[in-house]
């Protein structure tokens, strides 16, 4: 099973569990439509397009309503204490939620207890606690923008609003601050700085990097990084290895950011449109 | 809200009161801090906005160092404005304060402002905000729903409608949005 767990910004919606499914107007959980936005719903959006493409089964979805009051990521944090080991996730993506250091230490005691520990993937609320907790290690990819490696790369920074200006003011230099979250054990064995150059790395080396189709408009635009996200997900739980799946999620994405020629205005939808003929063209350029 | 009522106490070396000239007013939300720091700066107090410390912290918060000195009188003024502190504790040592610095990047008419791990992009002929980017608490996307297609006058003021560290972010990068090309 493929497991996406995270918050959405429907105040009061109680937890749900169950398969995702999606069409144009947004994602379907447990009766439950979700219209799509930047964060969990794009991010789950486009780990369905890719278990799609390549064959694999729907994935399960975990939400709760929250818009930062933390009862929706309290619900979710204790489902997975409670839950987890009888879910039989292979892969589990852990998204937007509130950073609660205590819930999170102990989701992963309960993951300690599990004898088959699922691949795991976090970003956003999810990466932040697991860095402010010290527990990267847990983790077998990160998924930072620019300002998350920054605070990856600041060993005294708990949120990325507290990374140090020194810090801050050195992602003229992302190789530096790669190297300073492998330093300080912040960074996960793969990781993929998302960025203008992408940079994916492997037990602390840049091993790929990815500068082509440039696409300058696609910065402002909330949910991209959540497209590569929900990619990698897929792409994991369908068997390929996390480093190709960085190098395929990477591509994808810029490819479908090129096919939807998009302006500061667009959203993320329109991206997520384009996703299919993107995957299908970086399997045909990488001749996959 | 209840997420402080378990904490522990801080720490001897937080409390030690041979040195303790320092304290810190514990909110239930960054945002709530933005408030705040804004009234006891105008009535003059010498305060800064930092983390709390270890004993306190959730992974999201923030916190407002005073001068102990004008405990009595900085919390009943809280109390007035309907923003009293969830706790007041001494400390000693430093916290963090967050990252005020901004990046500004020009697309054709838009301008997109950055803080810290927070974009915000307004269309400048219009003044209407066209995308909210990064960050990774839950009231991002609710935020981006409210905010985006309004006026940067019109929309929702952050202090009421944020409640986290990547809202009080997203706040800093409004507020040079406004400084830039003005209200």
């Amino acid at each position: 099973m493929l497991l996406l767990a995270g918050a959405v910004p429907v105040e009061d919606l109680p937890l749900l569990v169950g398969p995702v499914a999606y069409d144009e107007k947004g994602i379907t959980i447990d009766g439950h439509e979700l219209a799509i936005n930047r964060g969990n719903e794009a991010m789950m959006t486009s780990a369905c397009i890719t278990c799609r493409q390549y064959g694999v089964d729907a994935p399960i979805g975990l939400v709760a309503g929250d818009i930062g009051k933390r009862k929706g990521s309290e619900a979710i944090y204790n489902h997975l204490v409670n839950h987890l080991p009888e879910m039989g996730a292979k892969v589990m993506t852990l998204h937007y939620v509130m950073p609660d250091l205590k819930l999170n230490k102990k989701v992963l005691a309960t993951i300690d207890t599990m004898e088959h520990k699922p691949m795991m993937i976090a970003d956003a609320g999810s990466m932040y606690v697991a860095k402010a907790g010290g527990d990267s290690h847990y983790y077998d990819v990160f998924t930072p923008d620019l300002g998350e490696a920054a605070f990856l790369a600041d060993d005294k920074a708990d949120h990325p609003s507290f990374t140090r200006g020194f810090i801050f003011n050195m992602e003229e230099d992302v190789p530096e601050l790669i190297r300073r979250a492998y330093a300080g054990n912040n960074a996960t064995k793969t990781m993929f700085v998302k960025g203008a150059v992408d940079y994916i790395c492997q037990d602390g080396e840049i091993v790929d990097t990815i500068r082509e189709p440039s696409i300058e408009t696609m910065e402002p635009i909330g949910g991209t990084g959540d497209l590569i996200t929900g990619m990698i997900s897929g792409l994991l739980y369908a068997g390929v290895d996390p480093l190709q799946a960085c190098r395929i999620a990477g591509r994808a994405n810029r490819a479908a950011g090129e096919l939807s020629q998009p302006t500061p205005a667009t959203q993320v939808q329109e991206i997520l449109r384009c996703l299919p003929r993107a995957l299908d063209k970086v399997h045909k350029d990488l001749g996959l | 809200m209840n997420w402080f009522k378990k904490k522990e106490k801080p720490s001897q070396e937080e409390t030690d009161s041979h040195s303790v000239t320092r304290g810190l007013l514990v909110f239930a939300h960054p945002t709530t801090v933005i408030s705040v720091e804004e009234i006891l700066r105008d009535e003059g107090y010498e305060i800064r906005v930092v983390s709390p410390p270890p004993s306190y912290r959730t992974g999201c918060d923030l916190s407002v160092e005073f001068p102990l000195e004008a405990e009595a009188a900085i919390t009943e003024l809280l109390k007035v404005v309907n923003l009293p502190p969830l706790d007041v504790v001494p400390i000693t040592s430093k916290g963090m304060e967050p990252l005020h610095f901004v990046r500004k990047k020009w697309y054709g008419k838009y301008l997109m402002v950055r803080a810290a791990n927070m974009k915000i992009t307004v269309d400048t002929e219009t003044k209407i905000i066209v995308n909210i980017s990064g960050g990774g608490c839950p009231d991002v996307p609710y935020l981006a729903t409210e905010l985006i297609g309004q006026h940067i006058n019109e929309a929702p003021d952050l202090r009421e409608v944020g409640f986290s560290l990547c809202a009080y972010s997203l706040n800093t990068a409004r507020e040079e949005l406004v400084r830039e090309i003005g209200a």
